[in-house]
């Protein structure tokens, strides 16, 4: 009870000091809208996210931020249970070097700042408890295009406050976490009063194991990162030769890609038949080709309609591994099936249930 | 009828349903749309309605159980069983409902031209009329919701006078004005935000076609009925 006690107290105010290049709230998106041309959105490595909200006790669908290429600077003014999980962009607690992909304590007036992408080019951060902003249209992911969900829609910025914590997100706090955080903050108390010279004082307390970013194993190739990739429908138009680049060649990320689709660089791809196509709907994921031979991969921004011809599409079990592409680096397609797509992506799903339940057997 | 049934990645699957000569196809394609919206089921996550396809995005994890139960389904993957429930609807016959379209007819109050429609009188001189009688020609004609696309909100109009079709423009605007009135080939539409955009742009419209606080966010539907009036 008095663990209880404690979740229901513990929220607080994440502030926003320095914003990050495009640091946006993102859940696992909103379907049933696409009709009215409205994206799914949502985190575009969904793993991540995933696995940041299940090492701190929420639903793996709760909102975390998603920091993009250089990260924010937040004050946290509660303590807070949260995780990170996904590029690695040399985030710190007040200055020492956050763990990622496991839980930690953080205690109240922390400060939480993430730098470049070292590796990788987004990085999510669940609050145990999740973030207070509304639901619109079901999702509190942030499309900004449509001012949709978030923080009034929008990225963040220097000076913004978000509410988390305990009661902030859509469930109950969680008894788990509740645990977690009481036990790693004494922890943490008995670490800040320590007498000195009996090691580092460290002004976060982490639990003693971690998830395994298992989603990104075997992504990097000696050429790049390997995308799985399945014939798109109108792989058949395009001509021999821009069959064989499609699986052979190096792409690389230009800079003008965001959340809408991934412009790839690298040889352009040559389509035999002129007919245009009429709009039908397109999801994450497509590698459509404008006129121009420049294939764009669609991400989770992107719309729900479209009419370029998609000679491939990316396999969902490989979407993380394009999420974290950042301009610059040099990616390959792989064939793979349809059917063999599909039991990667059963495989994937399944590894996410029994890591979530390896985690949630996990007590302090 | 003939149903051509092509995969969109791992969680997504197009149908294309032959269609009758001269038929609309986009109102097929939204019963069809409708109707496998009143199915209700688990496995289906949106529907997509376009002017000859219906794209339906479906939940694997779902169809994965179904496959583990049944005898029968347990050599198949998610995509063959969500084309067999498919082939299942048409072949019960949800297409010949006798549901019409709940078609409204909506007046869209439109100022052409001058601010509100920078690209009217090229379009025009394209067209061989003077401004007003392209203005005249364009709020005569009867237009229906084709299909919602590209944004929020945002109506492809089919039922643009031949006389009136435009090219797209070479290079797009960096911003279109939310409530813009476009023309592009054959169709006519309207921006329901500020968005970049290619569209000759011939007039403006105060109607909001999106707004999220709205308990129906989305103005128009597919086959809803639409008149400009000038104002």
């Amino acid at each position: 009870m008095e663990v209880e006690a404690e979740a229901e107290g513990l929220s607080g105010r994440m502030k926003v000091v320095k914003a990050g290049l495009l640091t946006t709230l993102q859940d696992l998106g909103r379907d049933g809208f696409r009709s009215s041309g409205i994206s799914s959105g949502g985190a575009m490595d969904r793993y991540a996210l995933r696995i940041a909200n299940l090492l701190v006790g929420n639903e793996e669908g709760e909102a975390g931020l998603e920091i993009t290429l250089v990260g924010p600077e937040l004050e946290i003014d509660t303590d807070l249970l949260i995780a990170a999980c996904g590029a690695y962009m040399e985030p710190t607690v007040d200055g020492e070097e956050l763990p990622m992909w496991r839980p930690v304590f953080v205690p109240r007036g922390a400060v939480l700042r993430f730098g470049r992408a070292v590796s990788g080019c987004r990085v999510y951060l669940a609050a145990a408890g999740g973030f207070g902003v509304p639901r619109e249209l079901g999702s509190r992911s942030t499309d900004v295009r449509a001012a949709l969900g978030g923080l009034a829609g929008r990225r963040l910025a220097a000076g913004d406050a978000l509410s988390c914590g305990a009661g902030q997100g859509s469930a109950a706090p969680s008894r788990w976490a509740a645990a977690w955080l009481a036990a790693l903050s004494r922890l943490g108390e008995a670490a800040a009063t320590a007498p000195q010279g009996a090691g580092r004082r460290l002004p976060w307390a982490a639990a003693p194991w971690f998830a395994p970013p298992a989603a990104y194993g075997g992504g990097d190739g000696e050429d790049g990162i390997v995308l799985r990739a399945m014939p798109g429908s109108e792989y058949g138009q395009f001509s021999v030769a821009a069959r064989e680049a499609l699986f052979r060649e190096r792409y690389i990320i230009a800079p003008a890609s965001d959340r809408m689709g991934c412009r790839l660089i690298g040889t352009p791809l040559t389509r035999l038949s002129r007919a245009e196509l009429l709009s039908h709907g397109v999801t994450p994921g497509a590698v459509q080709v404008p006129p121009g031979g420049g294939p764009i991969i669609l991400a989770a921004d992107c719309q729900t309609t479209g009419g370029y011809p998609k000679i491939a599409h990316v396999a969902t079990v490989d979407m993380p591994l394009l999420a974290q592409a950042k301009p610059g680096d040099a990616i390959r397609f792989q064939p793979v099936t349809l059917a063999e797509a599909q039991r990667l992506d059963r495989q994937r799903e399944q590894d996410i249930r029994m890591l979530a339940a390896a985690i949630r057997s996990r007590q302090p | 009828m003939t149903v051509q049934l092509t995969p969109l990645g791992d969680r997504a699957v197009v149908v294309q349903l032959e269609q009758a000569a001269g038929a609309d196809g986009w109102r097929q394609m939204a019963d069809f749309a409708w109707a496998l919206r009143q199915q209700a089921e688990g496995w289906i996550v949106d529907v997509v309605p376009a002017y000859e396809t219906v794209t339906v995005l479906y939940d694997p994890s779902v169809l994965w159980q179904e496959i583990g139960k049944g005898s029968e389904t347990q050599d198949l993957v998610p995509y063959e069983l969500a084309e067999r429930k498919l082939r299942g609807f048409i072949a019960r016959g949800i297409l010949d409902s006798d549901r019409e379209i709940q078609s409204r007819q909506i007046d869209i109050p439109t100022y052409y031209g001058g601010r509100y429609g920078p690209d009217l009188l090229e379009s025009a001189a394209r067209s061989d009329l003077t401004a007003d009688q392209f203005i005249e020609e364009h709020a005569k004609a009867d237009y229906t919701v084709a299909m919602i696309g590209f944004m929020p909100g945002f109506p492809y109009l089919s039922g643009l006078p031949q006389q009136l079709e435009q090219p797209r423009k070479s290079v797009p605007r960096a911003v279109v004005p939310a409530g813009s009135v476009g023309i592009a080939g054959k169709q006519t539409g309207i921006y329901p935000l500020a968005t970049p955009g290619g569209w000759q742009l011939i007039g403006y419209t105060p109607i909001v076609l999106f707004d999220k606080e709205r308990s129906e966010p989305v103005l128009l539907r597919a086959g809803d009925r639409i008149r400009f009036i000038p104002m």
